[in-house]
C-alpha cells in the first residue's frame, strides 16, 4: 500500500461506460474523503494518448478515450496505478468564498417544509447552513451546477416526491445530504430553500466556464431583505 | 442568410457537440444522428461536423435572403420560387435563388438540413450545438434570421456542383441494437438482464433530445432499488428508473445521474438511436468492447466510402440556371446580407 493511503479505502473498481469511457468508483458511499480522494487521482493522473475529457464525480471518475488509439485495458491500468498511488490530501486550506443567499419567503419556498421535517426551526435550519464551510464536491446535472456538502446528518432528505417543474436560476436547494445551486433555471427535484444572486456559468468563457470547481470551499451568507 | 418562415415541430441548429466540458456540467450536445449531419454536409461540400438544422418533428419552412446551395438528408422538401414549384428528394443538394422558399416535410425519424460553407449562428465553448436546457440557444421559432458563413466573404460557395446520395445507399441498418453491458449490469439479476436483452422495447412519447424512456417488461435491480451515488453517463447509456423501465440518453443528456446503468449502446449504433420515434420498437444484444471497437471502425470506413460514392448531379436536371446564380451572387450583390 502506498505511503499515506488510509487502510479503510474502498477498492477501486473499473467499469466500462460503452467502449470510449471507463469509469473508476473509488467507493459507493458519498463522504468528503472519497470525494476527496477522486479529485487527487483526477489530477495525479498522467493520461495516454487516445485519453480525452475525465469527468470526476461524486465517488468516481470516468474517463472519455478515443477506442482506435488507445486501448481500454491500457488505460484500466494506468487508472488503476493512479489509484493505488495516490494519497488522500486533507481538506483544502484555501480561500472560502462567501455565497450571498436569500432564504426562505418567495426564494425558499420549501424552507419551513425542510425545517419541519427536520423537527427544527426556520431559523435553526438557515443558521446550520450558514455556519457550515462546504466543499464542493461535483459539477454536474447542469452548467456549473455545484454539489455542496456534506450536510449535517439531520438535514438529509430525501428528493421531493413532486418535482418542480420550473425552478428559477440561482435557486438554492438541498436533497440527499447535499446543496445545490441552478446556475440555470431548470426543473428540479431539490427542496428549495433560498436564491443566491452569484452567477455561477458563463457559456462565453472558455477557460472557466464554471465559476465554482469540485474542491473548492464556500459559505452561505444570509442576506438582509 | 436563411430566414424561418415556420416551425411547427422541433428543429435546432446542431453540429458535431460541444466537447471537453462535461467536467463543467455541460453536455454534449450536437446532431442526435451524426451520420445524416455528415452526409448532408458531404453533399455541400462541408466538413463532417459543420453545423446545420436538425429537423425532428413536424417540418420547416424558410425562405432563402440570399442565393444559397444546401443539402437535405432524411426528408423530402418543394422549393417554391419565380419559376414554380420543383421537389427536392432526400439525400440531394440543390440551390436557391434569394426569396425562394423551402417547405421541409416532417422527417419519418431525424432530417438534416446543411449548407454551403456551414451556418454562422453563434457559438458558445467551441461549438454552434443549441443545448437550450443549458439555456446556449433555443430551438428555431418563426421569425429567425440564421446566418450563413457564405453571407461573409465567401460566395463562391454557394456555385458548387450538386451531388447526391447513389440510389439504393441507406442508413438504415436492421437487427438489435448492440450495447456493452455496465456501468452496473451487475446491480440486476441474472434474470433481469436476460429479460432486459430478451424484450422487444416500445419507445414511448416521451422521447426528446435528453433521452428515449422505453416501455416493456419490468427490469429491477437485485438490491432493490436503482438508485446510484452520481456518476458520468454519456449519450448511449441506459438507464433503468425506479419503474424498472429503461431510459436511454441520448445527446442533450445530462453529464451525471444517479440511476443505474445496465448498458451503454455501442458507438456504432449511436446514430441508429438518434432516429427513433415514438411507437418505434427495438430489440437489445450485448456484444464485447473488441467487437464494440471493430464495429465502430467498419462502420467509419463504410461512411468514407459511402461519401465517395456521391454522385454528381447534373446542374440543368435540377432546373437550375448557373449563370443566373453567379450573377445574383457576383454581381448583385446579394449574398452580402443587410
Amino acid at each position: 500500500m502506498a505511503r499515506g493511503q488510509r487502510a479503510d479505502l474502498a477498492l477501486p473498481r473499473l467499469r466500462p461506460l460503452g467502449e470510449a469511457a471507463l469509469t473508476l468508483e473509488l467507493g459507493e458511499r458519498l463522504d468528503a474523503v472519497t470525494s476527496r480522494r477522486v479529485r487527487a487521482v483526477a489530477q495525479a493522473m498522467r493520461l495516454p494518448a487516445g485519453a480525452g475529457e475525465v469527468v470526476p464525480a461524486l465517488t468516481s471518475l470516468s474517463v472519455f478515450f478515443d477506442p482506435e488509439r488507445l486501448s481500454g485495458s491500457e488505460l484500466a491500468d494506468r487508472l488503476l496505478l493512479a489509484a493505488a498511488r495516490t494519497v488522500v490530501p486533507d481538506p483544502g486550506r484555501g480561500d472560502v468564498l462567501d455565497l450571498p443567499v436569500f432564504f426562505g419567503g418567495e426564494e425558499g419556498p420549501d424552507l419551513a417544509a425542510v425545517a419541519s421535517a427536520c423537527g427544527r426551526s426556520s431559523s435553526e435550519v438557515v443558521a446550520a447552513l450558514c455556519d457550515l464551510e462546504l466543499e464542493v464536491m461535483m459539477i454536474g446535472f447542469l452548467p456549473g451546477f455545484p454539489y455542496l456538502g456534506p450536510l449535517p446528518d439531520w438535514l438529509n432528505l430525501p428528493r421531493r416526491a413532486e418535482p418542480r417543474l420550473r425552478l428559477p436560476a440561482g435557486s438554492v436547494a438541498l436533497a440527499g445530504g447535499l446543496a445545490g445551486i441552478y446556475p440555470v433555471a431548470s426543473p428540479g427535484g431539490w427542496h428549495l430553500v433560498g436564491r443566491c444572486a452569484v452567477p455561477l456559468f458563463d457559456a462565453n468563457d472558455p477557460v472557466r466556464p464554471a465559476r465554482l470547481q469540485a474542491g473548492d470551499r464556500v459559505r452561505f451568507v444570509a442576506g438582509d431583505r | 442568410m436563411i430566414e424561418v418562415l415556420a416551425c411547427p415541430g422541433l428543429a435546432s441548429v446542431q453540429d458535431g457537440g460541444r466537447s471537453g466540458y462535461r467536467r463543467f456540467g455541460v453536455s454534449v450536445a450536437g446532431a442526435l444522428d451524426h451520420e445524416s449531419l455528415m452526409l448532408a454536409n458531404a453533399l455541400v461540400g462541408n466538413p463532417p461536423a459543420t453545423a446545420a438544422i436538425e429537423v425532428c418533428s413536424g417540418g420547416l419552412r424558410l425562405r432563402a435572403l440570399t442565393a444559397l446551395r444546401l443539402a437535405l438528408v432524411g426528408a423530402t422538401a418543394v422549393i417554391v420560387g419565380r419559376s414554380g414549384h420543383r421537389p427536392l428528394v432526400a439525400g440531394c443538394s440543390t440551390s436557391l435563388l434569394a426569396d425562394d422558399e423551402l417547405a421541409v416535410d416532417a422527417p419519418q425519424a431525424v432530417a438534416c438540413l446543411a449548407f454551403a460553407g456551414g451556418l454562422a449562428t453563434p457559438s458558445w465553448l467551441g461549438s454552434r450545438s443549441i443545448d437550450a436546457r443549458a439555456g446556449l440557444g433555443r430551438p428555431l421559432c418563426a421569425g429567425d434570421r440564421l446566418p450563413l458563413a457564405a453571407d461573409e466573404g465567401d460566395g463562391g460557395v454557394v456555385i458548387g456542383p450538386h451531388r447526391a446520395v447513389p440510389a439504393g445507399l441507406t442508413l438504415h441498418v436492421d437487427g438489435p441494437l448492440r450495447v456493452l453491458a455496465g456501468p452496473q449490469q451487475r446491480r440486476f439479476h441474472p434474470h433481469g438482464w436476460q429479460a432486459f436483452l430478451d424484450a422487444t422495447w416500445r419507445v414511448t412519447p416521451a422521447a426528446d433530445r435528453m433521452g428515449l424512456r422505453l416501455s416493456g417488461p419490468v427490469v429491477k435491480p437485485a438490491c432493490g432499488n436503482s438508485d446510484i451515488v452520481s456518476q458520468a453517463v454519456t449519450p448511449g447509456a441506459i438507464q433503468i428508473a425506479g419503474d424498472g423501465q429503461p431510459i436511454v440518453l441520448l445527446a442533450d443528456a445530462q453529464t451525471t445521474g444517479g440511476y443505474a446503468l445496465i448498458a451503454t449502446v455501442i458507438g456504432a449504433d449511436l446514430p441508429r438511436l438518434g432516429r427513433l420515434r415514438p411507437g418505434d420498437t427495438l430489440r437489445f444484444a450485448a456484444v464485447d468492447a473488441d467487437v464494440a471497437r471493430a464495429l465502430w471502425c467498419a462502420r467509419r470506413s463504410w461512411l468514407a466510402h459511402a461519401v465517395k460514392e456521391l454522385r454528381p448531379l447534373p446542374a440543368e436536371g435540377e432546373g437550375i440556371d448557373i449563370a443566373a446564380l453567379y450573377r445574383h451572387n457576383l454581381i448583385d450583390g446579394v449574398t452580402r446580407a443587410e
